[in-house]
C-alpha cells in the first residue's frame, strides 16, 4: 500500500553534534531513491526555519536549553511520528554527563574563574537560550514514538530503519545494526 | 579519643566480639555521640575479625545507624498516612522552627536533626515521634514546645519528664489472649506432662524403641499434636500452619535448633505486638519456651524492632524474674533435660527485617537481606540450624493451646481460620486501639465497635495487605477472606485515597532492601510516578507505566516486600479510579519535571527574568 | 555425562542436568541461553538481577537458584518473559549512568549485550542521573561507580577467592552502593592487586585496569560478531580459574 504522495519529513539537531545527520548523509547514493518517496521540510539540509504539518520528524540531540524545548514542542505538535535518533536524543548522551554537577558552579567556573575570560561575566543577553539545570532525553519532555540508537547509528542502520518505517513495518535493526556506541 | 576507644572495647567484650552481635554492637557504639566514627568502624572490624567494609556496610543498611554526624538529639516523626491525618507535619515544622534547623539537616552546632521515619507503631496515639529511638506519642503543640525547650537546654534524655514517654495500651476488646489469666509456668508444665509414660511401658512400644525416639517423654510430640489440632496459623501475616512449622523443625536432623520471636512489627498500622510485649510478656515467653521444649531448642531470640526500644528494659526484667523462678535457664520447671534461654536483640529501623529470613540475617549481625528460599528457616535458619520463626501473637496463642488443648482453640473462629485475631484499629474512628475478635468477624462489625462513621475505605493488614471500599464491608477477617497480620486503618469520606496510596509507595521505596532489580528500582520508579501525578503532571502514559511495573514486581521480586509493593496502587486504582483520573492533565504525556523551574538556576546566575528566560505551558 | 542423565524441558526441548545443578547452569551447559547478569560460571548462584526469571508450571522463578528437577517444564524464551526482562534491563539503565559511547567496556559489556539481545532501543523510564563517584586513586585500577549494577561479583570474588574483602555493599534500596575496604574510602588504601580475581570479574565497566582502555577495535570485541544469546556455552559452569585463598 504505497502512498501516492511523498511523505513530509522534518529533521533537526537539538543538543546534538550533527553526527547523526552526517551518518544519515552516509547513505550516499541511496539518497536519490529516498527522495522519490520523501520530501524534506524543516531540516539543516533545507534551511526551512519552521516545520509545517509533517509525517515524520527525526530529532538528534537531547534537551539542554529552553530553545531545545521550543523546537521539540514544535516538532511534536506538527509531526505525526516522532523519532529520537542517537544516544543524545535517547538518553541525554554526552551533554548529559554534566547532570551530576551543579549548573551554577559550572557557569561560574567557566565564565568567572577561568583565566582568559576575566571580566566577561556570565552571558546574559536576552537572545541567548538559558540552559536547563539538567540535560534530558526527548522522551522525558514529550511522547516519542520510535528510537534509533547509536552514536551515531550507522548509515545502514538509518537506511534499514527508514525503509521499515516507510513500508509500514515496525522497525527491527537486528544484531549487526544495533549499537549504543 | 582514648576514652571512646576504651568504651568501645568494653562494649565489644560484653558482646564477646561475636559477629552475630554486630548490629547490637553498632547500636551501642553509636550512643555517646549519635553517630559511628570511621575509627570506631575500624576498631570494631578488627575485634570481630571482619573486613571493615563489611562492618561499614552493615551500619549503612539500617535507618537508625549513622555513619555521619546526625545530631546529639535525633528526632524522627512517624510518617504513616494515619500520622499525617493526625497532623504530624505541622508539628514537625513547628519543632524545626523552634530549634532553628531545616528538616533533614543537622543543626550547625551538631545538636539536633529532625526528619520523618516509617510508621513507629503508635497509630492509636498519633502523632508520635522518636527521640534517639525513644517513643513519644500523643504529640500536641504544647508537648512539641516542651521537647524543644528540653533540647535547647541540652537536658539528657534520661532526665526528661517520664510522663512524656508514657505509652497507652488502649485495649478495647478482649478475647482469649487479652483476657487470659494464665500464670507463668502453667503452660510449660502442662505441655511437659502430656503423654508421659514410664520406661517399662516404653519398652513395649516397639516402634519408638526401634526408631530411637525419646520414649520417656512424649510431651514434645504431644504438644506439637495439640498445636496441629488447634489449626493455629501464624499471626504475622503469612498464616503458615504453626503445628507443621514446629514439626518440621523438630524433624530436621540437627545438633541444635532455635526459636525466634518476630517482634519486628513494622507493617504500618500494626501495633498489637507492642501491647502484647508491654502487658503480656509472660505469655509471649511462655509460648517461646513451650516451643523450645517441643522442637528441642535450648535458645530463643526475641527480635524487637528498634522503635520499641522502651520495652527492652521491662522485658529484660520479665526474663530475669522467669530465670529466678526456674522458668528459664538450666532445668526449666525442674526438668533436668530441658534448658532454655532467651536473648533479646534490637532492630535498627528496617521494615524488611520483619521478613523471617531477613530477620535471621540481622540476628546473625548482617544486612537484612532476605535469603534465597528454599531452604526455609525450619530446616536451615539461624546459623543454618533449624529455626522456628513465629510472631508474638502466635506464641501467645501457642501458650494457651499448650495449656487448654488444641480442640478448645479449634472451636473458636471459622473452619479455615481457628482462634482469635487481635486487630490494631486506627485512623478515622472514635476509639482506636486493640480489638480481639474470633476469626470471621465482619469489617462492618469492627467499624461499628470502634466508632467509625462515613467510612470510605479500610486498609486491612497494612500497605502490603488490601484496601477495600464500602461495598465490601460485609467481608470477614479470616485467612479465606481478608487475611491480616492485624493492621486495620480506617479512612472516612474526607480522605483522598490517592494520597493514601502515595504515602504507601514512599514507604516501600524507603524500605526496599535493594537486593533485587525489580524492587530496588521499581519501588523508586513507582514512588516517582505517584509524585508526578501528585504534582499535577500525570497522564495516561504514567498510569500505563505503573501497571507494567506492578506486574513486573509481582512476578520477579525476591521477597514479599516487592511482591506486595504494588498492592496499594492496584487496589486504589481499581476502587478509587476517579481519585487518579482527577490528577491526569494530559491524555498522552506530560514531563515529570517543572520546565520553567529547571531554568531557575540559570536565571539566577545570569540575572535574567525576560520572557526568553522562562518556559510556559504548551499552547 | 551418562546416557541416563535426567532431563527437564526448556521451551519444549529436553535439557540434561547433573545432580545439584540449577536450571540456568544446566541450560548454559547444554548451549541453551538464558539471559543473566549476576550469574557467573565460576561462582555459586546469587539471584539478585532477576534477568534469568523463568516460568515453571505457571510460577515465576529465578532460574539461577532453582535446582533442576526431572520432568520440570520451564518456559524462558517467550514474548511475555522477554518483555519483563527488557523492563528489568531498562530499569538498570535508568538507575545508573550508562553512557556507552565513552565506556571502555563497550562491546564486552554484559549489560549492553543483554540489552541488545532483548531489543532494547530506549530506557523508557525517566533517568535518575545519580551523582556517583569515580575512584582513580589506585595506580593500576579505576572504579567507575556510575556503571555498577550491584551484581556483587566483585564482593564475592574478593572475599571467597582473593581472601581480601576489598569490596562490600552499603546503603539500602535505591541508595545501595559499593564501598571499599579502607577508612579513607579510597581504593588505593586497600590491599587490592591488579591480579586479583575481583578485578577480572566485573561484567560491566566499573572495575577497569588502567593503561589498557579500548585495547580491542570495534568489530573484534566479544559481542560484535555474535549476540550474547549465541554464546551460551561460554557461560556454562566451570571450575574457578585459580586456587581460592585458603581460610578466607
Amino acid at each position: 500500500m504505497t502512498p501516492n504522495r511523498k511523505l513530509k519529513v522534518a529533521t533537526t539537531s537539538l543538543a546534538g553534534c550533527f553526527g547523526c545527520h552526517m551518518s544519515f548523509l552516509d547513505i550516499d547514493e541511496r539518497l536519490f531513491p529516498l527522495l522519490e518517496r520523501i520530501e524534506l521540510d524543516r531540516s539543516p539540509l533545507t534551511d526551512i526555519k519552521h516545520c509545517g504539518k509533517c509525517d515524520i520528524g527525526f530529532i538528534e540531540g537531547g534537551i539542554c536549553n529552553a530553545e531545545n524545548v521550543h523546537v521539540l514542542r514544535e516538532f511534536r505538535k506538527n509531526c505525526r511520528i516522532l523519532v529520537a535518533v542517537g544516544a543524545c536524543a535517547i538518553n541525554g548522551g554526552l551533554p548529559a554527563q554534566r547532570n551530576h554537577l551543579d549548573l551554577g558552579q559550572c557557569l561560574q567556573e567557566v565564565y568567572e574563574t577561568e583565566p582568559g575570560l576575566a571580566r566577561g561575566g556570565i552571558p546574559n543577553d536576552s537572545e541567548l537560550p538559558l540552559p536547563l539545570d539538567k540535560v534530558h532525553p526527548l522522551h522525558e519532555v514529550v511522547k516519542v514514538d520510535y528510537f534509533l540508537p547509536g552514536c551515531p547509528p550507522s548509515a545502514d542502520a538509518i537506511w534499514k530503519f527508514l525503509n521499515d518505517l516507510l513500508a509500514g513495518r515496525t522497525p527491527q535493526l537486528g544484531h549487526a545494526l544495533m549499537h549504543y556506541d | 579519643m582514648s576514652d571512646i576507644t576504651a568504651r568501645l572495647d568494653s562494649i565489644l567484650k560484653r558482646h564477646a566480639t561475636a559477629r552475630t552481635n554486630l548490629v547490637q554492637i553498632l547500636r551501642e557504639a553509636q550512643e555517646p555521640e549519635g553517630w559511628i566514627r570511621p575509627e570506631a568502624i575500624t576498631q570494631i572490624a578488627k575485634a570481630v575479625k571482619l573486613p571493615r567494609a563489611r562492618v561499614e556496610g552493615v551500619a549503612g543498611f539500617y535507618s537508625f545507624l549513622h555513619l555521619q554526624p546526625a545530631g546529639r538529639y535525633r528526632i524522627r516523626f512517624s510518617d504513616n498516612i494515619t500520622d499525617r491525618m493526625a497532623g504530624n507535619l505541622p508539628l514537625l515544622e513547628r519543632l524545626c522552627s523552634q530549634l532553628w534547623v531545616e528538616r533533614g539537616k543537622v543543626s550547625e552546632d551538631g545538636l539536633v536533626s529532625i526528619d520523618t521515619t516509617s510508621c513507629t507503631g503508635m497509630n492509636d496515639q498519633a502523632p508520635a515521634l522518636l527521640v534517639n529511638g525513644w517513643a513519644i506519642a500523643r504529640l500536641t503543640q504544647g508537648r512539641i514546645d516542651q521537647i524543644a525547650a528540653l533540647i535547647r537546654d541540652q537536658v539528657p534524655i534520661e532526665n526528661w519528664p517520664v510522663e512524656l514517654f508514657a505509652i497507652e495500651d488502649n485495649i478495647l476488646r478482649k478475647d482469649v489472649i487479652l483476657a487470659s489469666t494464665l500464670q507463668p509456668g502453667d503452660a510449660i508444665r502442662v505441655a511437659m506432662s502430656r503423654g508421659r509414660i514410664e520406661a517399662t511401658e516404653a519398652a513395649f512400644n516397639q516402634r519408638s524403641w526401634r526408631e530411637g525416639l525419646d520414649v520417656a517423654d512424649h510431651g514434645q510430640t504431644e504438644t506439637i499434636e495439640e498445636i496441629k489440632r488447634s489449626r493455629l496459623r501464624g499471626r504475622g501475616g503469612a498464616g503458615f500452619s504453626t503445628g507443621l512449622k514446629w514439626e518440621a523443625c523438630r524433624n530436621a536432623r540437627a545438633t541444635q535448633r532455635y526459636v525466634v520471636c518476630n517482634a519486628d512489627e513494622g507493617e504500618p498500622g500494626t501495633f498489637k505486638d507492642r501491647v502484647l510485649l508491654a502487658r503480656y510478656a509472660d505469655l509471649v515467653f511462655e509460648g517461646m519456651t513451650v516451643c523450645g521444649y517441643a522442637v528441642g531448642a535450648s535458645k530463643g531470640f526475641l527480635y524487637l524492632r528498634g522503635e520499641y526500644r522502651h520495652l527492652l528494659a521491662p522485658l529484660q526484667d520479665v526474663l530475669a524474674r522467669r530465670r529466678a523462678t526456674g522458668l528459664l535457664g538450666a532445668g526449666v520447671c525442674e526438668r533436668p533435660d530441658f534448658a532454655f534461654e532467651i536473648e533479646i536483640h534490637l532492630g535498627a529501623g528496617a521494615y524488611v527485617c520483619g521478613e523471617e529470613s531477613a530477620l535471621i540475617e540481622s540476628l546473625e549481625g548482617k544486612r537484612g537481606i532476605p535469603r534465597n528460599r528454599p531452604p526455609y528457616p525450619v530446616t536451615s535458619g539461624y546459623l543454618k540450624f533449624p529455626t522456628v520463626v513465629n510472631n508474638v501473637e502466635t506464641f501467645c496463642a501457642a501458650a494457651l493451646i499448650a495449656f487448654n488443648g488444641g480442640d478448645w482453640y479449634a472451636r473458636i473462629g471459622t473452619p479455615r481460620s481457628s482462634g482469635t485475631k487481635i486487630l490494631s484499629v486506627s485512623g478515622d474512628c472514635a476509639r482506636p486501639g486493640l480489638y480481639e475478635y474470633p476469626f470471621g468477624v465482619t469489617v462492618k462489625q469492627v467499624l461499628q465497635d470502634c466508632g467509625a462513621e462515613f467510612t470510605q475505605a479500610v486498609q486491612v493488614s497494612g500497605p502490603s495487605g488490601i484496601c477495600i471500599d464500602a461495598s465490601e464491608f460485609g467481608r470477614r477477617i479470616a485467612f479465606e477472606d481478608l487475611p491480616t497480620a492485624g493492621a486495620f486503618m480506617v479512612f472516612d469520606e474526607s480522605r483522598d485515597m490517592f494520597e493514601v496510596a502515595r504515602n504507601f509507595a514512599h514507604f516501600f521505596a524507603h524500605e526496599s532492601c535493594g537486593f533485587c532489580t525489580p524492587c530496588r528500582v521499581g519501588t523508586a520508579l513507582l514512588r516517582n510516578l505517584m509524585d508526578k501525578l501528585a504534582a499535577g503532571k500525570g497522564s495516561q502514559h504514567d498510569l500505563n507505566q505503573i501497571g507494567e511495573l506492578n506486574h513486573l514486581l509481582q512476578s520477579a521480586s525476591h521477597c514479599g516486600l516487592g511482591h506486595t509493593a504494588c498492592n496499594p496502587i492496584l487496589d486504589t486504582v481499581r476502587r478509587f479510579r476517579p481519585a487518579y483520573e482527577q490528577r491526569l492533565v494530559s491524555l498522552v504525556y506530560e514531563p515529570a519535571f517543572d520546565l520553567d523551574g529547571a531554568l531557575a538556576r540559570a536565571r539566577a546566575m545570569t540575572g535574567r527574568d525576560d520572557a526568553g528566560a522562562h518556559l510556559g505551558e504548551v499552547t | 555425562m551418562s546416557e541416563a542423565s535426567p532431563t527437564f524441558l526448556l521451551d519444549g526441548e529436553e535439557v540434561p542436568f547433573a545432580p545439584g545443578q540449577t536450571v540456568i547452569q544446566a541450560a548454559l551447559a547444554a548451549g541453551r541461553y538464558v539471559p543473566h547478569l549476576c550469574y557467573h560460571p565460576e561462582f555459586k548462584p546469587h539471584g539478585s538481577c532477576k534477568l534469568c526469571t523463568v516460568k515453571v508450571d505457571g510460577h515465576w522463578m529465578t532460574s539461577c537458584t532453582l535446582p533442576a528437577q526431572a520432568g520440570m517444564k520451564v518456559e524462558s524464551n517467550t514474548e511475555e518473559i522477554n518483555a519483563k526482562r527488557r523492563l528489568l534491563t531498562q530499569m538498570l539503565f535508568v538507575e545508573g549512568n550508562h553512557f556507552c559511547p565513552s565506556c571502555e567496556k563497550s562491546g564486552n559489556c554484559m549489560l549492553q549485550a543483554v540489552a541488545y539481545d532483548l531489543g532494547m532501543v530506549s530506557a523508557q523510564f525517566d533517568h535518575f542521573f545519580p551523582d556517583r563517584p569515580i575512584d582513580a586513586s589506585h595506580p593500576d585500577i579505576v572504579l567507575d561507580f556510575n556503571r555498577c549494577i550491584l551484581c556483587e561479583l566483585c564482593i564475592r570474588a574478593s572475599s571467597e577467592v582473593d581472601g581480601k574483602g576489598v569490596f562490600a555493599l552499603s546503603g539500602r534500596g535505591i541508595t545501595k552502593h559499593l564501598i571499599v575496604n579502607s577508612e579513607s574510602g579510597r581504593l588505593a588504601d586497600t590491599d587490592i592487586a591488579v591480579t586479583d580475581k575481583a578485578v577480572d570479574v566485573c561484567p560491566v565497566g566499573v572495575i577497569l585496569k588502567k593503561h589498557v582502555g579500548f585495547a580491542q577495535p570495534i568489530g573484534k570485541r566479544r559481542f560484535d560478531a555474535q549476540p550474547i544469546s549465541m554464546q551460551a556455552l561460554r557461560d556454562a559452569p566451570r571450575p574457578l580459574d585459580r586456587k581460592p585463598h585458603s581460610g578466607a
